[in-house]
């Protein structure tokens, strides 16, 4: 986690909006994220919130009714020559940008193992796809490779899995195979989107630690998609908040989870099931995310929120610093808002948390 | 897969032989005399119904026409063309209805594909709704009507193709029926290829392939189309059925001697055929079932998860 690590991905002032039959839905509004070489950065919200869109819009495979309203997608590599470029990727035409980027410079693991390896195809073959399309490599380079992948992402006898077909394996299995097929090409930024969520509890440690495996070994940047806070904190480096289009906190693992500053992220926090707090019922935020369709005034989380000042219903707050690394849209850090503090609860959870995390140190 | 396709061909025989015999008793049971009987005194069919063996109990005649089944012997016409053997009668039918339609099958299958494909790939453009108002049309309206049209426009505004069949000028006259059966099976295939791709560039391997740089048309030919065919393999299959068995109308407008022109025949002539009737009964059955056994060890080709199950061989 070095300070000075360059920034590969520059997300700037993202806005997109979809047509739909009901309207414009105005799904992501103004995101702002960064990740550095090297760094894992955790993108954490409820369903609908926009993470995987933003996530998407890097991708080139934003749905055809999407529109990119504003922003830049920035992403700095080196080329062949050795010369550092940043291209906006935003910018790049579809073609250009699955020539030269997808895959072999950001790479994707999708959510759901089972319905993202086409089923007509054998393993082996879908791996090479990638090295044949980037590389260039020879049939028999290819191949090396891929039984090699297959063996880095812990799949043992590579050889029979080579030639079978998605559905003659299990979901954790085929999860570790859409993790080859990422790796394919030798990219510098993986995107992980919910890489957990369709597995077994008992799988889901596992792909985790591999994930994390590989990042160590090809030094790759990871972005993870998720809505697991024990993913988060088991990964990241950094954690973007994301509500309603909105990144509403930012800061690295340490300042989200034991000082958070916005009340969403408090909720989120003390929705965590915890057997240690004395609630019967597991806490949950009150009321669903606004439907963008009808862009909320003010402070999108304000009718959530049982912190909401008079000024969250007018005028949507901006990210207040707290820290070099550490940033919070809400009116509570403001000069002037009332002293309001962390929920009690949350807060004896939070210290709790720290007594045991010292005891292991 | 060789068992598979073993145990497909028994399954196959044995509901043959059930069909046979359901038709057998139908035929029998239907009401109507099995020869030209206006012309015929009460005496004259006595003696045919004793010839013919009519009289027999219905289990005795079912025995013996089997036994002549087995030999491939359809036995003779009970009204129709003064008992030729029905074997040479069906043979000829058979091959103009056959080679109609199979020109009607081919054409419908490439071009109701290639209309697909480009729908899909200019999802709602022009192309699209240019697609879907061309299957509509194309499933709506009856492929005799089509065919009315064309003998209007081209053989009688603008005297080109002929009016009738002519067996002697066999691909030049048979163009006309071909192109108006075909468009049925154009618009099905069309709209269905469409749906179908549309529904698998939607699917999450297709953004996997995506986000590997995949694009154009080596995602289509390697990702797209393959998944996108197994289903439509199933529609094809009654389709051909269809065509193959001919047209009753567009086989009687256009002059055709065809199985559905006999078929006609024999139900509505002067007596009603038993011996036709069953013998196209039996070939209708057959071809269903023969054409079904070759779908279902087409997707034993097309598709691995059927393959691989079959083998016996799991993970």
């Amino acid at each position: 986690m070095s300070e000075e690590a360059k920034t590969i991905l520059d997300i700037k002032n993202l806005d997109i909006s979809f047509r739909t039959n009901a309207g414009v839905v105005h799904a992501i509004r103004g995101v702002n994220l960064d990740l550095r070489k090297g760094e894992t950065v955790a993108i954490v919200g409820e369903s609908g919130s926009g993470k995987s869109v933003t996530m998407k819009a890097a991708m080139g495979l934003l749905d055809s009714n999407a529109t990119v309203n504003s922003g830049e997608i920035l992403y700095t590599f080196t080329d062949e020559s050795g010369r550092e470029q940043t291209v906006d990727l935003l910018k790049l035409p579809k073609k250009q940008l699955r020539q030269s980027i997808n895959g072999q410079r950001i790479a994707m693991v999708f959510q759901d193992p089972m319905t993202s390896l086409d089923p007509t195809m054998t393993i082996g073959k879908q791996i090479m796809e990638g090295m044949f399309l980037h590389k260039g490599m020879s049939k028999e380079a290819a191949h090396a490779r891929a039984l090699e992948l297959l063996t880095l992402v812990g799949i043992t006898d590579p050889e029979k899995r080579f030639r079978n077909y998605p559905h003659q394996l299990s979901g954790g299995m085929r999860q570790r195979v859409v993790i080859a097929i990422a790796l394919s090409a030798d990219p510098d930024i993986l995107i992980c989107d919910e890489p957990t969520t369709a597995l077994d509890v008992t799988i889901q440690a596992k792909i985790l630690e591999l994930i994390m495996d590989i990042q160590q070994k090809m030094k790759l940047s990871v972005i993870y998609i998720t809505h697991d806070l024990g993913v988060v904190a088991k990964v990241a480096d950094y954690v973007d908040v994301m509500y309603a289009g909105k990144i509403v906190e930012v800061g690295n693992v340490n300042e989200i989870f034991y000082k958070p500053k916005h009340p969403y992220t408090w909720g989120l926090l003390s929705a965590m099931p915890d057997m240690d707090t004395d609630d019967d019922r597991l806490y949950s935020i009150p009321g669903s995310p606004p439907n963008l369709l009808h862009e909320p005034e003010g402070d999108a989380f304000a009718a959530r929120n049982q912190f909401a000042l008079a000024i969250d219903e007018k005028l949507d707050p901006p990210l207040f610093k707290v820290s070099e690394t550490h940033y919070a849209a809400t009116w509570l850090l403001h000069p002037d808002a009332p002293p309001i503090e962390i929920p009690k609860e949350l807060k004896a959870r939070i210290a709790r948390a720290q007594r045991e995390v010292e005891k292991y140190l | 897969m060789l068992k598979y396709v073993v145990k497909r061909i028994g399954m196959a025989l044995i509901t043959l032989l059930i069909i046979v015999f359901l038709l057998f008793i139908l035929v029998r049971i239907m009401p109507g005399n099995p020869f030209p009987s206006e012309r015929m005194s009460a005496e004259q069919i006595a003696n045919k119904r004793a010839e013919m063996g009519l009289d027999d109990p219905i289990l005795t005649q079912f025995a013996r026409y089997m036994g002549n089944l087995l030999q491939g012997d359809f036995g003779k016409g009970t009204s129709l063309y003064n008992g030729a053997p029905i074997k040479t009668v069906l043979s000829t039918c058979i091959s103009n209805s056959f080679r109609i339609g199979g020109i009607a099958i081919l054409l419908g299958t490439a071009v109701g594909l290639l209309l697909g494909i480009v729908a899909a790939l200019n999802r709602g453009r022009f192309m699209d709704g240019f697609c879907t108002v061309f299957s509509i049309i194309g499933v709506c309206v009856p492929s005799y009507v089509f065919l009315i049209f064309l003998q209007y426009n081209f053989s009688f505004k603008i005297p080109f193709f002929p009016y009738f069949f002519d067996p002697s000028r066999f691909l030049f006259s048979s163009v006309m029926p071909s192109v108006s059966l075909s468009l049925f099976t154009m618009s099905t295939i069309a709209r269905f290829t469409r749906n179908e791709m549309v529904e698998v560039f939607d699917s999450d391997y297709v953004r996997l392939a995506e986000s590997k740089g995949m694009y154009g048309r080596r995602l289509v030919t390697k990702h797209v189309l393959r998944n996108a065919l197994i289903p439509i393999v199933t529609v094809l299959a009654p389709l051909v059925v269809d065509l193959l068995t001919g047209a009753l109308v567009v086989e009687k407008i256009y002059g055709i001697n065809g199985i559905g022109k006999l078929m006609v025949d024999a139900i509505a002539g002067e007596g009603i055929d038993y011996n036709y009737v069953l013998a196209l009964g039996i070939l209708y059955s057959a071809l269903y079932i023969g054409i079904m056994l070759v779908v279902d060890i087409l997707y034993g080709v097309l598709d691995p998860r059927i393959r691989v199950a079959a083998k016996g061989e799991e993970a």
